[in-house]
């Protein structure tokens, strides 16, 4: 057996091409007579298309056509583009068409592209189209858009709220009236984005001689991507080819199909050229989807000990303009709320709204972390109100390791009961405590006050739904070069897909890493795939690649116990040889044996020898696999400028068996970088009339190398055991309690002035203006 | 759209083109020259990602137009490793997974190698202030800047030429 790769810090095998400058992304593909298109948008946030004026860009040098959507073909020229994740509680089932034939519902909204010989033409012709608009009022803020009175975000419907639903089990009324205490908060998450820093992109090309689409989009999801196409075009999904071909981030918003990748190619389809889309950064601000948005208003009750005896409460959630990816969001933020506590009784009603604004669809974390939000700050409230350390709270409120598998009492996203497979949640807080030094850490606290700096101290605890089905496939199949080609519906922005699954092919299959060619994203490589989102891919990828490699492993030591002949048991696959243990010990390299299993032409392969030596594997998981952590943020507050500085920052994290410790630590410090970005900076900001504020990175903070610190990381491993690798997700965790864990802190360092913080971000002139609320400027200055 | 002739040497390598005055440095880069490595992230100046060398300074190449560096010196990320080899800050950045998406990377990759011929010897203050002007959204930027303090390590101990 060659170099064990599974749970190693293996290098990745994506780095060299990236770190030339060799990378491909779409933008980086030149395709011969390539066109370059510009979209035309909305500058209001609700309004009535009462003309548009393509005359004057039509005659523009440079210019080959202007699509409006009457000039679209059908059925995308009217038909919403296919909601993925429809749900019977949603009354108004609302996704955009293409462009806009009536009526525009958020700023940016697409009405009309533009294709020209360069961009630079393009965008000047677009700038020439006059559209004539009838403005209506908008809807801004979901707490006024569930009132009766209030306008409507569509002007077709009766109402805003287009779902409504209840999460609730136990006798809730019972644990309010029995309880010693009961505490309420009100809380905001606000909306940010994924801003990776490759905007979206687009390049669509028809091969009339073969009648082949091939849309290459830097997209997580090629596989939904081609089919939501395939209906837009009324085309087979076997005549569309989609590629992602290196994609530069994801984190959510790119697992949605959105309206450029159904226009770009109809345009490259009627004009017969290649067309290239790649958006610019204003438009990431107006066009791509945002997350969180929530406002809670939650109650606890816990008995005189701090045990949790119920919770309740109601939660709006600003859906934006339409529901692209169904209620999935805040149906994840409902469920989440118990996390690793023991929470006997739950009622929360979710209300989901529509305003005129960019639709909310899945953001590193989705949902969860306004959900682990209201929990974590609900149990500090308890802490401070019974005088208890805020990890003892905790403590006596854990889930216990024996408890596993344990019901929470409600349905998770995927339908089937959320069941914790399995965690140790006082174990993982534990081990983040004291990476955090948190037992000494009052002493330092103190010290820090003497002599004049306010540090506090932060914890948030989570439990994650990650690795959802339905599926990913991965294909194994030797090659008569002897490497090894392997293709899989998984998707890769930045994950080390590649890596993770070569990892565990090499392993199984007995051949060196580098002898794999690995192709992904690529709808053309693998019938069946679903992409990127929900930390799914080394659950679902990761266990076809390992069933798909042990049936490779089989097919190779049969074959070469028939060829060198000896007994199977006596076969052993190394460095991609298959190596007799017997007699001199002879041997066969794979690609003689690929040869031979593809047969001479004419004559019957040998009885028990199937066609090649290739594999491919569905693994289907049987429900959700839930990892957990803990994060312990140490902070310092600059309390005359409302400066947050993140001293030390700690993560415990199970994601089950750990693959990669490289690529899992990788996910989690940059999950904690969104968080601070979440906590401490990112607010897509919007006026009363839904009208944008923030659309460059100079308004819209992302947070800086100087922001970030380098966290202490254990990895607390317990194994899922319901899948054969033993994994779970790891690409949000980092994310999810980290506004919980810092805002904390920040309420810790400044307690000497009894200030309470519930909402994100929190900006330094938020923390200045309840500072001098509370009077702590008086002594100050009077000082 | 007016024209103007520019020569520009880019990796060594002398350009002489005709373009509109308009066209930015970076569109002349990705488009006109092929040279597809350096990135665009936001074209207003914050990101980082499309940093070069100009004249042995870093550059945003999305703020300043091809004409502009008529006469000057460019480095992109592709002369970074003229003979295909990663050069000693590359090959940190891959020993301390230094990228994930890599997008970002090479305006990375210009911003230190002008900071680590500067300051032989930075602190990981230093380093994280350099990247202040580079934005990295996948990595925390923990191994940007483990690589950074790796590769002047190296450098300075010969151990990585």
């Amino acid at each position: 057996m060659g170099a064990k790769h599974f749970g190693a810090r293996v290098k990745r095998l994506e780095d060299p091409a990236l770190l030339a400058g060799r990378g491909r992304f779409v933008d980086d593909i030149k395709l011969p007579g390539m066109l370059h298109a510009c979209f035309v948008r909305s500058p209001h946030a609700h309004a009535l298309l009462r003309g548009i004026d393509i005359g004057p860009a039509l005659a523009m040098a440079g210019v080959h056509a202007v699509f409006t959507a009457a000039d679209l073909p059908a059925p995308m020229d009217r038909m919403p583009i296919p909601m993925l994740t429809p749900n019977p509680a949603i009354a108004a089932p609302r996704t955009q068409t293409v462009l806009a034939r009536e009526e525009v519902n958020y700023v940016g909204q697409a009405i009309a592209v533009v294709v020209a010989e360069s961009r630079y033409l393009a965008e000047d012709a677009a700038a020439a189209i006059v559209v004539e608009y009838d403005v209506l009022t908008a809807v801004g803020d979901c707490r006024a858009g569930i009132a009766d009175s209030a306008p409507r975000a569509h002007s077709d419907l009766a109402s805003n709220v287009i779902a409504r639903f209840p999460s609730a089990y136990g006798d809730i009324d019972a644990a309010f009236a029995s309880a010693t205490h009961v505490f309420e908060e009100v809380l905001w998450q606000h909306r940010g984005g994924g801003m990776a820093i490759e905007t979206r992109a687009v390049l669509a090309s028809h091969d009339a001689a073969a009648d082949l689409l091939t849309v290459w989009s830097g997209t997580q999801t090629p596989h939904l991507g081609r089919g939501t196409l395939a209906d837009l075009l009324d085309r087979n999904i076997e005549s569309i080819r989609m590629i992602a071909p290196d994609v530069g981030g994801g984190f959510g918003p790119k697992a949605i199909f959105y309206p450029e990748e159904a226009a770009i190619p109809a345009a490259a389809l009627k004009l017969g050229r290649p067309v290239k889309w790649i958006e610019d950064r204003r438009e990431h601000f107006l066009c791509a989807t945002q997350e969180r948005d929530q406002y809670w208003d939650m109650a606890i009750a816990v008995d005189g000990a701090g045990k949790i005896l119920g919770l309740r409460g109601r939660m709006l959630h600003d859906s934006g303009a339409f529901v692209p990816w169904g209620v999935i969001m805040p149906y994840i933020a409902a469920v989440t709320v118990p996390g690793p506590y023991v929470v006997p009784a739950y009622a929360l009603e979710t209300i989901v709204v529509l305003t005129n604004k960019v639709p909310t669809t899945p953001v590193r974390g989705a949902g969860r972390p306004q959900a682990v939000f209201a929990m974590e700050r609900l149990l500090d409230r308890v802490a401070r109100e019974l005088a208890l350390d805020r990890a003892e709270v905790r403590r006596r409120n854990f889930i216990k390791p024996e408890q596993m598998p344990y019901p929470v009492g409600l349905l998770f996203r995927d339908g089937k009961p959320l069941v914790y497979d399995s965690g140790d949640y006082p174990r993982g807080q534990q081990a983040a405590l004291e990476l955090a030094g948190y037992d000494s850490f009052r002493e330092r606290q103190r010290a820090a006050r003497d002599r004049g700096r306010l540090i506090g101290v932060g914890i948030g605890n989570y439990v994650e739904g990650t690795g959802l089905g339905p599926f990913e496939g991965v294909t194994v199949r030797v090659l008569p070069n002897g490497k090894v080609a392997v293709a899989t519906g998984a998707t890769s922005q930045g994950q080390g897909t590649r890596t993770t699954l070569s990892q565990i092919v090499a392993e199984q299959v007995g051949c060196r890493i580098e002898d794999i060619v690995m192709t992904v994203g690529d709808t053309a490589a693998i019938a069946q795939g679903v992409g990127a989102f929900a930390s799914r891919q080394a659950v679902n990828a990761g266990c076809s690649a390992q069933i798909a490699g042990e049936a490779v492993r089989k097919q190779i030591v049969a074959l070469a116990a028939r060829t060198l002949g000896v007994d199977e048991s006596a076969i052993d696959l190394e460095d991609g040889n298959a190596v007799a243990t017997t007699g001199n010990k002879p041997t066969v390299p794979f690609g003689e044996l690929a040869r031979l299993a593809q047969g001479i032409p004419g004559v019957s392969l040998p009885a028990g020898q199937a066609a090649g030596l290739a594999h491919t594997a569905y693994y289907t998981p049987p429900q959700a696999a839930y990892c957990s952590g803990t994060h312990v943020a140490e902070v310092e507050v600059d309390h005359l400028t409302g400066g947050v500085k993140i001293l030390n920052y700690a993560v415990a994290h199970d994601s089950g068996r750990v693959i990669n410790p490289l690529i899992v630590d990788g996910q989690v410090q940059g999950g904690v970088a969104h968080g601070i970005g979440n906590a401490l900076l990112e607010w897509m900001q919007y006026d009363d009339n839904a009208q944008p504020l923030t659309t460059t990175f100079a308004d819209y903070l992302l947070p800086m190398a100087t922001d970030v610190p380098t966290c202490a990381i254990a990895h607390v491993e317990t194994i899922n055991p319901l899948n054969p690798l033993g994994v779970k997700g790891a690409g949000e965790g980092g994310t999810i309690p980290a506004a919980a864990a810092i805002i904390a802190a920040i309420e810790d360092a400044l307690s000497p002035f009894d200030v309470h913080f519930a909402e994100t971000p929190l900006m330094p002139e938020r923390i200045v203006a309840a500072l001098r609320a509370a009077g702590a400027y008086e002594e100050t200055f009077a000082a | 759209m007016a024209k103007q002739a520019t020569r520009i040497t880019v990796n060594g390598k002398s350009h002489a083109r005709v373009v509109e005055a308009r066209l930015t440095l970076a569109d002349f880069l990705r488009h006109e020259l092929g040279l597809t490595g350096t990135h665009l992230g936001c074209e207003h100046g914050v990101c980082g990602a499309c940093t070069v060398l100009l004249d042995g300074r870093s550059a945003r190449s999305c703020l300043m137009f091809a004409v502009q560096a008529n006469g000057c010196e460019i480095t992109t990320v592709e002369g970074l490793s003229p003979n295909g080899e990663l050069s000693v800050l590359q090959q940190a950045f891959m020993d301390n997974h230094g990228l994930q998406c890599g997008f970002c990377t090479p305006g990375m990759l210009i911003t230190l190698t002008e900071l680590l011929r500067e300051n032989a010897d930075p602190s990981e203050q230093d380093v994280r202030e350099a990247l202040t002007g580079n934005l990295c959204r996948c990595t925390g930027y923990a191994g940007i800047v483990k690589a950074a303090l790796d590769a002047a390590r190296q450098t300075r101990d010969g151990s990585g030429a």
